[in-house]
C-alpha cells in the first residue's frame, strides 16, 4: 500500500472549508472577557461608591485597609507610598483574577479567542511553533491549585459580608436592625454562584475524590466527589455566570451608592 | 422529499496533491452523506475511495470532513445539511492520505502498543475473580464506549497543525490512558508517561475533540483534565510532593 502524504489545503490563519459560524462563539468570548477585565480594572481604581449601607462590592472584598466602615484595618496605611495608585479592590483582585486566569475552563476559552490558538475547531493558526502547557510560561498554569483554595478562602470571606448585609444601621437612632434589601439578595445570588463555579472547579473534584480510582470505599469523598462532578458538569455556565453577578453585584452598590439607583428594601 | 444536491468530494492525483470534484446526483429522504457518496460511487465514479463498514456509527471506519466539520458519514444525515450549497466531503486532514477520502490511520495503532497495558492486582478471591463497586466500574466505562473513529486526534490541533504526532497521543489515546489508569484494578502507574512520552502537557484544553466525538465521550473534561491533575500532584505541586515525603 503506497502511503501518500496529505496535502489538501492551505493551512494558513483561518483556513477551513467550515461554513457555520465558527467564529461566533471565540468572537462572543473575546467580546465578554473584554468587556469584564475592562469595567473590572475601571472600578477596581475608581476607590470610591464601592460601598452602600451594609453592602460592600465583592470587587473591594475583604476591604483590608480603606475608608469606609467595612475596612478591617482601618485607612490606607502609611507604609504604602503616596506615589502608586491605591485601592482596597487593587490589594484582593489578583487572587480571584488569577484563579479564573488558571481555570481549565477560561484558560481553553481565552486560547482559542485571545491567542488563536486555534481561532476555532479545524481552522488553521496563525503560527506554526507551539509549546503548549508543557514548558514555560504556560507550564505556570499549574499553580491552579493554590488560587482554587484561595478562592475557597473568599468563599467565606463574601458569605460574611452577606450576613453583615442584613444588618442595616437607623440614621436616626444609630441602632442596627435586621433587614433584607434587593442588595442583600444581589450579593446572597453572587456568593451562591461562585460557590457553584468554585466548588465544581476541577482541581476541586480530583481533590475530593477524583484522585481515587476507587472512590467509592471512603463514603465521604464518594459524596463530595458526585456533588463537585454535578456542579463541573456545568462549569462553564457557572463561570460566565458568576463572573456577570460579581460585575453586577459592583454595579449595583456602585450605582446605588452614586444615588442613580435606590436600594429596594424588602424587609 | 426527492430532490437534487451537489456534492464536492476530495480526489487524490497520482503524485498526492487532490482536488476537489463536483458531482450532482438526486437525493432522497432518511440518507446520510455516506448513502450519497455510494450513490456517486455507484452511478459516476467507480474509482472513488471511501472506507466503511457498519453503516450504524459504531465501527469508525467512515471519519471525513463535512464541509469542513469532522464527522462519521454514516451518522450525517442530509436533513442536518444546507443542501442548496455545495456539501464537501474530504478525507481526514490530520492523517496521510491513501486515496481519496481513505487515510493511512496506521499511527493510531502504534501509539495504542506503546501505552503500558492493563495491570491487574492479585484476583480477590481464591477462585480467580475480582470484587469492585459499580459506581467505580461507571467512571471508567465512559471511556469504553470509543469506537476508534479518530475523529478527535483529526481535529486535535496539536497534531492537525502542530504536527507533534511524535510527542503527543492524541485525545484517543489520553481516553485510552485514563481508561486503564483510573480502573479501580490496575496497578501499573502511567503518570511519568503521560508527562513525559505521551505529552499531555501539549493539549491546551480547548476541547475541539469532545465536541467532534460520536460516542459524546467527555474526553476533556473527564479523561484528560483528571489526568493533567494527577500530574500536577505528582511533578509540579511542592506541598503534595513534601507530603508524600512524609507519608
Ligand atoms: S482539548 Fe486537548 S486533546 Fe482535545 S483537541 Fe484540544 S488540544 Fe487536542
Ligand atoms: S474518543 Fe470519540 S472521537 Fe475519539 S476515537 Fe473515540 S469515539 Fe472517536
Ligand atoms: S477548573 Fe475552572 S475554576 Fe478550577
Ligand atoms: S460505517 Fe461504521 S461508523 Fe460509519
Amino acid at each position: 500500500m503506497d502511503v501518500i502524504p496529505v496535502q489538501i489545503a492551505s493551512r494558513g490563519f483561518g483556513s477551513t472549508t467550515r461554513r457555520d459560524y465558527w467564529w461566533a462563539a471565540p468572537l462572543a468570548v473575546f467580546v465578554g472577557l473584554t468587556l469584564f477585565i475592562v469595567y473590572a480594572t475601571w472600578a477596581a481604581f475608581q476607590n470610591a461608591h464601592y460601598t452602600y449601607g451594609p453592602y460592600l462590592s465583592p470587587f473591594y472584598a475583604p476591604e483590608l485597609w480603606g475608608d469606609s466602615p467595612h475596612a478591617w484595618f482601618g485607612p490606607k496605611p502609611a507604609w504604602i507610598p503616596a506615589g502608586i495608585p491605591f485601592s482596597p479592590a487593587l490589594l484582593i483582585l489578583p487572587f480571584p483574577g488569577l484563579f479564573r486566569v488558571t481555570c481549565y475552563y477560561y484558560r481553553g476559552a481565552y486560547y482559542k479567542s485571545f491567542w488563536a490558538d486555534p481561532p476555532g475547531c479545524a481552522v488553521g493558526e496563525p503560527r506554526s511553533s507551539y509549546w503548549g502547557e508543557r514548558s514555560f510560561p504556560l507550564v505556570v498554569q499549574n499553580v491552579h491549585r493554590y488560587f482554587m483554595w484561595i478562592a475557597v478562602i473568599f468563599l467565606f470571606l463574601l458569605s460574611w459580608d452577606v450576613w453583615l448585609a442584613l444588618w442595616f444601621r437607623d440614621e436616626a437612632t444609630g441602632a442596627t436592625r435586621f433587614g433584607i434589601g434587593l442588595g442583600t439578595i444581589v450579593l446572597a445570588v453572587n456568593v451562591v454562584l461562585l460557590s457553584c463555579y468554585t466548588l465544581g472547579c476541577h482541581v476541586m473534584r480530583h481533590i475530593v475524590g477524583g484522585a481515587h480510582d476507587e472512590v467509592s470505599t471512603r463514603p465521604v469523598c464518594d459524596r463530595a466527589y458526585a456533588c463537585s462532578s454535578s456542579l463541573n458538569y456545568r462549569h462553564q455556565l457557572f463561570a460566565w455566570l458568576s463572573l456577570c453577578s460579581v460585575a453586577f453585584a459592583d454595579i449595583y452598590v456602585r450605582l446605588c451608592s452614586m444615588g442613580i439607583w435606590t436600594d429596594l428594601r424588602i424587609l | 422529499m426527492i430532490g437534487e444536491a451537489t456534492f464536492k468530494i476530495w480526489r487524490t492525483h497520482p503524485g498526492g496533491d487532490g482536488t476537489f470534484q463536483t458531482f450532482h446526483t438526486t437525493v432522497s429522504e432518511g440518507m446520510v452523506v455516506l448513502d450519497v457518496v455510494h450513490r456517486i460511487q455507484a452511478e459516476q465514479a467507480p474509482d472513488l475511495a471511501v472506507r466503511w463498514n457498519c453503516k450504524a456509527g459504531k465501527c469508525g471506519s467512515c471519519s471525513a470532513e463535512i464541509n469542513g466539520n469532522p464527522r462519521l458519514m454514516c451518522m450525517t444525515r442530509l436533513d442536518d445539511l444546507n443542501l442548496w450549497e455545495p456539501v464537501t466531503v474530504e478525507p481526514m486532514r490530520a492523517f496521510p492520505s491513501v486515496k481519496d477520502l481513505v487515510t493511512d490511520v496506521s499511527w493510531n495503532f502504534r501509539v495504542k502498543k506503546e501505552i503500558t497495558k492493563f495491570t491487574p492486582r492479585t484476583p480477590d478471591a481464591p477462585d480467580g475473580t475480582w470484587r469492585m463497586a459499580q459506581r467505580d466500574a461507571d467512571r471508567v466505562q465512559e471511556f469504553r464506549k470509543c469506537i476508534e473513529c479518530f475523529l478527535c486526534q483529526d481535529v486535535c490541533h496539536v497534531l492537525r497543525d502542530h504536527g507533534k504526532h511524535d510527542e503527543f497521543i492524541g485525545p484517543r489515546f489520553f481516553v485510552y490512558t485514563a481508561n486503564l489508569e483510573m480502573n479501580p484494578l490496575d496497578t501499573a502507574d502511567r503518570v511519568p508517561d503521560l508527562k513525559e512520552r505521551y505529552g499531555i502537557g501539549y493539549c491546551n484544553i480547548t476541547k475541539c475533540c469532545t465536541k467532534v466525538c460520536p460516542e459524546h465521550i467527555h474526553i476533556t473534561d473527564n479523561a484528560i483534565i483528571p489526568l493533567k491533575e494527577r500530574v500536577v500532584t505528582r511533578y509540579y505541586d511542592p506541598v503534595s510532593r513534601l507530603l508524600r515525603v512524609f507519608r
